[in-house]
């Protein structure tokens, strides 16, 4: 099973700078797993510890398909073999 | 005035950026004030020139935070994907502060290769009158100001013919 990951730039350095990453799982927490085999570190900046357990963090968004997996179900949406799976940073900030 | 040299330090970084794009960005500003208003300058992928403006919706609808839509950040940078393009400026307003970072505009920097462009409305809100107008490098929670240099039109792009 293979999902392609796009990676954002700033998440790069994880991947020896390559934009497009293949990763399996049947979850999005799979995958993040996945991912963090192949390209260490990476998990943590992607979901963050929430109680007992993980939550992606609030500025990072991930889509499945092109859909925001907030409405899809967050890290349990689900995945099969050939969805696109997109990340991107927030663009977000202000004076508060 | 603006650029007065705070955190030049290391960096000769210069933004050039032409005057329709600077006068684009300073309007969009004034009229979302008090709300602070966002979007992007985006140009070819190595080529650090602002050729494309976008003005982009603050989901946040809020005179201290702004943000992307999910749904529309994920079609720009589709669109920059299609085009070989990369954002080259990232402009916002703050509209009751300076135009220097905070630290959430810090924490939330997510590219590195970016200039991001401050502006503030404090002054005059709405209406006209100068406005502050100061550019930023922002890496790994370090910020780098860096001169702002307006001309009438970027120099076009040097391409091998």
């Amino acid at each position: 099973m293979a999902i392609e990951v796009r990676i954002p730039t700033i998440l790069r350095t994880y991947t020896g700078g390559e934009k497009a990453v293949d990763a399996d799982g049947s979850t999005l927490t799979a995958l993040i797993d996945s991912l963090e085999a192949n390209h260490p570190g990476i998990k943590d900046r992607l979901v963050e510890d929430k109680g007992n357990g993980i939550e992606l963090r609030r500025f990072v968004n991930v889509y499945i398909n092109d859909e925001d997996v907030r409405f899809i179900g967050s890290l349990e949406a689900t995945l099969a073999d050939g969805d696109q799976v997109v990340i991107l940073p927030a663009v977000a900030g202000g004076a508060r | 005035m603006p650029g007065s040299g705070i955190g030049r330090n290391t960096l000769d970084r210069v933004l050039q950026i032409d005057q329709a794009t600077y006068d684009a960005i300073v309007e969009h500003a004034r009229r979302d004030h008090p709300v602070e208003a966002c979007g992007m300058v985006v140009g070819p992928i190595g080529t650090d020139r602002p050729e494309r403006f976008i003005e982009m919706v603050n989901a946040a609808g809020s005179p201290t935070f702004y943000e992307y839509d999910s749904t529309d950040l994920l079609q720009l940078y589709r669109d920059m994907d299609d085009r070989d393009e990369e954002p080259v400026v990232i402009y916002h307003s703050h509209t009751a502060t300076e135009a220097y970072p905070s630290v959430t505009d810090i924490n939330l920097a997510g590219e590195p290769g970016a200039h991001y462009v401050l502006v503030s409305t404090q002054a005059h809100g709405n209406n006209d009158g100068p406005v502050e107008f100061r550019s930023y490098r922002i890496i790994d929670g370090t910020v780098t100001e860096e001169e702002v240099t307006i001309v009438d039109a970027v120099a076009p792009s040097e391409e091998s013919s």
